[in-house]
């Protein structure tokens, strides 16, 4: 099966982009000065591949025009590999802008061609590329089809199978337009006219010559970047372009049958250090919508201190994710997992100290006598107040009226930090009955028996 | 008895009649408040999952706590979860683990923000994995109350917002709302807004008061000398 996509060029660098802003602005991608790609909009206005840059100017004089950057497409074509290696093991490169599956052996898991194409495209739609598939008898055969966007072989137009510009123009002088038509002639004539290499190609094609292929070998760790096409100020705004990263991470978790216990997004400025923003999760996850609502809730209360130009998302160690088993009924087992998705979000966008557990800790000190984390705990004394006051509250001596005590607490002359009180329990205002003590700066209200 | 009587009886029994007297006794089965007193009064017998209930309290150390202490300390053996959001004091373990709540369910939310205390109750409720939830949102207006009230009933949890006790007056969507005052050593609570008939009087509830546990006898020996008196320790 192949991935072709007529717009690589352009998706390669235009794929940050959010659909609101100028969603119907004409783009296009040039290299020599003619245009090598163009979006929708350019393309409803009568900008074609391959038309001059002045050309194109005339048509859509709004025209934005990038230069080619074959990096970007370069790495972006091994991201769709490495995406689309959860479907088959089989992925091989066709630079510069298609990718080959070999798909037979997972037909039966993905439920058929027509349902494992249809998942394809939504995939790539959602991280960022559109795709023309086909799938063929050889890999080369789908690569034509998908090039040329034809059902059959025979119907092919011949300028699909890219062969020498000399040798097209001259199938094009004595009538041959598609590849029925080439196949039909006679072999012995076309070898020496076109070439050994489109006979060849054609062998390749129909299957009576093998073609050796080198198969993509996906990265050990993740790491992907995206260049933003306009620096974002806005946080919030980066949203879009990182949800494209995280279903790419998925892609490449599902391969991997794993998970990652967290990820680090890194929003690159020109000139400045990037902004690092690192998601942990409590158990090992792949899902991308449950990281971006994390990522959400901290790129809300980030201020940036200077526009962002690309993304780079790293996912942390992998970690054998369990797969899940459906139960008929919603069991404890699911339940749990619901809190640990719960106190993640908090956390996320709270900070990890605002949200904590109670323990209990051994120490007569009644402010040292819990922990927000597990601790063995000693039982206290006396009666001890649901409240306690975080500091204690300085109290004047006719502020309350004295009705139980006293409890002395002396402590912590070991650490320095040493507690010499006399504990009451007294009323303060009407009802209300309060922990107080008295120690050497006075008394102090501790506490409120709610 | 008279034949006329009896067909009213009758009328009464087999029709959807509903009789003023009587509490909505379709209402679902709430969680025991540990009160008897209390339980008899409240629709479903208990503190209502699902929906909201106001506390609106007099003052602060009046008690309130009390009232749903037993509630919690039986939710968290059971093994279920019961968050904290954004109490105005630290809750102070020794005293939760010697009313006999398991602190390994409680969690503590702290909210730096009104808005990030609605956000996190909010998104308390809609998970559904705990069975309660204690807010104190004091400044709550009605239309982030009803907000709160749509999430509660998405899912099982009974939701203690603690107010004071002067929102009484404001208009509230929770279907229960109590009023708490002190009594002497007693927890006066009106129901000021229930699910059927009104009730006038309010309820003593004999809450676990701190001065029952230590008694007077040492105060009054104590006494004898004057507190300011005495000298310092240290």
């Amino acid at each position: 099966m192949a991935l072709c996509f007529p717009r690589f060029a352009l998706e390669a660098l235009l794929r940050g982009r959010a659909p609101p802003e100028g969603a119907d602005d004409p783009w296009a991608v040039t290299e020599n000065r003619s245009v090598l790609a163009c979006n929708a909009a350019a393309a409803a206005a009568g900008v074609r591949p391959g038309s001059a840059l002045s050309a194109a100017w005339a048509l859509a004089p709004r025209l934005r025009v990038l230069p080619r950057n074959a990096a970007a497409e370069a790495g972006a074509l091994e991201a769709v590999a490495a995406w689309a290696w959860q479907f088959t093991s089989r992925v091989s490169l066709e630079p510069p802008q298609a990718v080959l599956l070999e798909v037979e052996g997972s037909l039966r898991l993905f439920g058929g061609a027509g349902r494992l194409m249809a998942r394809l495209s939504s995939g790539l739609a959602g991280i960022g590329f559109e795709a023309r598939l086909a799938a063929g008898p050889t890999a080369r055969a789908a690569l034509w089809l998908a090039r040329g966007a034809s059902e059959t072989l025979e119907a092919l137009p011949v300028c699909a199978i890219a062969p020498s510009p000399e040798a097209l123009a001259l199938l094009h002088r004595i009538g041959v337009r598609t590849l029925g038509e080439l196949m039909r002639l006679p072999r012995a004539g076309v070898a020496p006219r076109f070439g050994q290499e489109l006979l060849d190609e054609l062998d390749r094609a129909l299957g009576r010559i093998p073609e050796a292929r080198a198969f993509f070998v996906p990265p050990e760790r993740f790491s992907a970047r995206l260049e933003l096409p306009a620096p974002v100020a806005q946080a919030d705004s980066v949203l879009f372009a990182a949800r494209r990263l995280l279903l790419q991470l998925e892609g490449f978790l599902a391969a991997r049958q794993a998970g990652v216990r967290g990820f680090a997004l890194s929003l690159l400025h020109r000139g400045t250090q990037a902004t690092r923003i690192e998601i942990g999760f409590a158990a090992p996850r792949r899902d991308a919508e449950h990281g971006l609502r994390l990522l959400r809730e901290r790129l809300g209360v980030l201020a940036l201190a200077s526009p962002a130009e690309a993304l780079r998302l790293e996912a942390g160690e992998l970690a054998p994710l369990a797969g899940a088993t459906a139960s008929l009924f919603r069991d404890a087992c699911g339940e749990a997992e619901d809190w640990e998705r719960l106190l993640e979000r908090l956390q996320a966008r709270l900070g990890d100290a605002l949200v904590h557990g109670l323990a209990l800790h051994a120490d007569h000190r009644p402010e040292r006598a819990w922990r927000t984390a597990d601790d063995d705990g000693a039982a206290a004394a006396g009666p001890r107040p649901l409240w306690l006051l975080e500091p204690p509250r300085h109290l004047g001596e006719n502020d309350f009226v004295l009705l139980a005590g006293p409890e002395r607490i002396e402590a912590g002359w070991w650490d320095g930090e040493d507690v010499v009180r006399d504990y009451f329990i007294a009323r303060t205002q009407a009802g209300s009955l309060s922990w107080i003590y008295r120690g050497p700066e006075g008394w102090f209200l501790h506490g409120l028996f709610a | 008895m008279t034949a006329s009587s009896t067909a009213l009886d009758a009328v009464l029994l087999h029709h959807p009649v509903w009789r003023g007297g009587a509490l909505a006794l379709a209402a679902p089965q709430g969680i025991p408040t540990g009160f008897g007193l209390l339980d008899r009064e409240l629709p479903g017998g208990g503190w209502p999952a699902g929906a909201l209930t106001e506390f609106l309290c007099a003052d602060e150390g009046i008690g309130e706590l009390q009232l749903v202490l037993p509630a919690l300390a039986a939710l968290s053996r059971a093994g279920n979860r019961v968050a904290w959001l954004a109490p105005p004091h630290l809750p102070y373990a020794p005293a939760l683990a010697a009313a006999g709540v398991r602190l390994e369910f409680l969690t503590v939310i702290r909210a730096p923000g009104r808005r990030d205390a609605l956000w996190a109750a909010e998104q308390v409720l809609r998970t559904g994995t705990c069975r309660a939830l204690l807010a104190w949102l004091p400044r709550a207006n009605y239309t982030e109350l009803r907000r709160l009230a749509v999430a509660a009933e998405a899912g099982r949890a009974f939701t203690a917002l603690f107010r004071p006790l002067q929102a009484a007056g404001e208009s509230s969507p929770a279907p229960l709302r109590l009023g708490l005052e002190p009594d002497g050593e007693r927890l006066a609570v009106r129901i000021l807004k229930r699910r059927g008939a009104l009730l006038a009087a309010p309820l003593r509830i004999p809450i676990q008061r701190p001065v029952h546990a230590v008694g007077g006898a040492l105060l009054s020996a104590f006494r004898t000398r004057s507190p300011a008196a005495r000298p310092c320790p240290a």
